[in-house]
């Protein structure tokens, strides 16, 4: 029960997006909406190496382009079955996680941001460069939606739906669950000061590794989601734009925070999508926002309710207290 | 021979331009410590500043790289007053993000007023063309490689022999003893600001005219401009300049002998063996 109670918005929130699809048949918005929680899955995985271990990545949509380019084409290429090929996309951009985790963590702090832009870079160019295998700049087209578990088929955007849906859901549950962990208070540690928590004796190498990682896993998972959703790919998922608008998501639902990056990816995907001419010209509103937040709200929209909600919590301690104070010391009155 | 000589003499000029915008960024990152991704934005307002002086307002070439100095300086002294000197007590990562977000909105807003369309910019060596040693150029290659080393070494007469360039280098190798010396680090802070981004827009004017100005010019180049200050030791300008003709000769010579699609990657894959091997980057000054 306690448990309900404390996640009690969250809980709402998702209802909320259970009944979405009874609610209304306006495929338009369940289009948007599987897309922002896709996107969302990707903005998870960069939160938690970004956020929570503080190594600021700018190579995640290299890692999304590749979970969705070994989607597509093991799909489209080679036949293999759906559920076997999105495995062993998620196991691919993992695998590719690993070795350049294992070469780019050994850098720090801007090292690490421009070595991991440069990653995404080679990445976006061999994914352009390489025709024969990746199809250029034509992209891959025909993709295979979700195959079937057992009865139940992902035709619709219904299903789609409640599919991507449910595997939001596991990632929030698994983040939440690691980020209150031990592990995830190590990963902490090493954002607060990776010199004191060497000191303490973590092997601040191997967490962050190990952060890294976890972290590609999910944008190779959403990017294999968003390949059989979409049904087309083409280079510009792995550009550094792509990489600047995660940035955006992220910072603008609050880094480091449980549930920054769906609000933040929410709100942006939502609008963007809606407002047609923001397209385009999007980053001319985006770009000085992520820096207003920066300098005033550094940890986005849901650090900032965080932190009104403590200072409202505080006043009223204060307040409490003072009463309190006030009713023993002049209790008698006189 | 004379493929490699004509190649040598393209790794000269790419080299230059690199190398001038290289070392507006290192200037930036030594004496502030910030890695100004937003540079790249600079570099391509700077092309833009050059080509709508000489388009709009009718202006010589010279003059409109001159205007172009100062529209771009201007901008980098804002962004220094107005974000950066906001952030000089937040953690490393907001610099970082704070910079994108000035470059994203740069490009936009340039976006939308010339539109993404890619545009020529004609100068009086565009069409002049010169032979010797076998390499036949255009007079602007040899104004790129000659503006190039004229603005290195004033940069260098600059910091060397005036009082205020003093203060800079002051500041880079310690800011506390710099500040107990009596020098203005605000003061300082806005004319490294400002240095760099007429650097970058030197670097535009004299690189437009051989390729193209559009929105999006900055992104390959500030990449490079990283690996460069990287190779070089991040906030060294000898460093910078070396790091820009090694990297522009090894472009121009990937580009002949191994395969000119992939010439871009060169720069990346220099910097990703470099860092593989050398995690502090190479000439690392201690830790910042």
């Amino acid at each position: 029960m306690s448990m309900v109670k404390r996640n009690a918005t969250p809980l709402i929130f998702l209802l909320i997006a259970l009944v979405v699809p009874l609610v209304t048949d306006n495929q338009y918005y369940l289009y948007i909406l599987t897309l922002a929680f896709i996107w969302s899955i990707a903005i998870y995985g960069m939160n938690l190496i970004s956020g929570y271990t503080g190594q600021l990545t700018l190579a995640h949509a290299g890692f999304f382009a590749i979970g969705a380019y070994s989607l597509g084409l093991l799909t489209v290429d080679v036949n293999v079955p759906y559920w076997l090929a999105f495995l062993l996309a998620c196991v691919i951009t993992t695998v590719a996680g690993l070795l350049i985790g294992l070469i780019a963590l050994r850098t720090k702090t801007h090292y690490f941001a421009i070595y991991t832009l440069c990653v995404g870079y080679i990445i976006y160019l061999i994914i352009y460069q390489w025709d024969e295998l990746t199809g250029g700049v034509r992209g891959l087209i025909g993709i295979e939606p979700p195959g079937a578990i057992g009865p139940i088929t992902f035709e619709s955007a219904e299903s789609n739906y409640y599919l991507v849906l449910a595997f939001l859901v596991l990632t929030i549950v698994f983040m939440k669950f690691i980020t209150e962990s031990l592990v995830g208070r190590t990963f902490v540690a090493i954002r607060n000061s990776e010199e004191l928590a060497q000191t303490i004796g973590i092997n601040t190498m191997k967490q962050k590794l190990l952060s890294f990682v976890i972290s590609t896993f999910f944008a190779g998972m959403a990017g294999a989601l968003y390949a059989s959703f979409v049904r087309f790919i083409g280079p510009e998922i792995s550009y550094t734009m792509t990489m600047f608008d995660m940035l955006t998501y992220l910072i603008v639902g609050g880094i480091g925070t449980m549930y920054g990056p769906l609000v933040g990816t929410f709100l942006i995907v939502t609008l963007t999508q809606s407002l047609q001419f923001m397209e385009e010209y999007r980053m001319l509103i985006f770009g000085p926002v992520l820096v207003l937040l920066v300098i005033f709200y550094p940890r986005g929209i849901v650090g900032g309710i965080q932190m009104w909600k403590a200072k409202r919590q505080y006043k009223k301690q204060q307040k409490m207290a003072k009463q309190a104070s006030n009713s023993s010391t002049y209790g008698g009155g006189d | 021979m004379d493929v490699l000589a004509q190649q040598l003499f393209n790794g000269l000029t790419i080299g230059s331009v690199y190398s001038l915008v290289a070392l507006g960024l290192t200037l930036v990152y030594g004496i502030l410590h910030i890695p100004n991704f937003a540079h790249g934005a600079l570099y391509m307002v700077g092309g833009y500043a050059t080509l709508m002086s000489m388009t709009l307002l009718g202006m010589p070439y010279f003059i409109a790289m001159f205007i172009a100095i100062l529209v771009v300086g201007g901008i980098a002294v804002l962004m220094e007053r107005l974000v950066f000197n906001q952030l000089r007590d937040s953690p490393p990562i907001h610099d970082k993000i704070a910079a994108i977000g000035l470059l994203l909105f740069l490009e936009t807003l340039i976006r939308v007023i010339w539109g993404a369309d890619y545009r020529s910019m004609s100068t009086p060596f565009s069409d002049n063309i010169v032979s010797f040693l076998g390499v036949t150029v255009t007079t602007q290659r040899i104004l790129i490689v000659v503006a190039a080393i004229l603005v290195m070494i004033a940069l260098q007469l600059f910091l060397k022999k005036t009082m205020i360039g003093a203060s800079i280098i002051a500041m880079s190798q310690d800011r506390e003893g710099a500040f107990l010396q009596g020098i203005n680090a605000n003061r300082v802070a806005m004319l490294t600001f400002f240095i760099s981004g007429g650097l970058a827009a030197v670097a535009a004017g004299i690189n437009a005219p051989i390729n193209l100005v559009y929105p999006d010019m900055g992104h390959l180049v500030i990449l490079k401009a990283f690996v460069i200050v990287i190779i070089g030791g991040m906030g060294s300008v000898p460093g910078a300049i070396l790091g820009g003709y090694i990297l522009g000769f090894s472009e121009s010579l990937g580009a002949t002998f191994i395969s000119a699609e992939y010439s871009d990657i060169i720069a990346f894959v220099l910097l990703v063996i470099i860092l593989t091997v050398k995690p502090q980057g190479l000439f690392a000054k201690g830790a910042h």
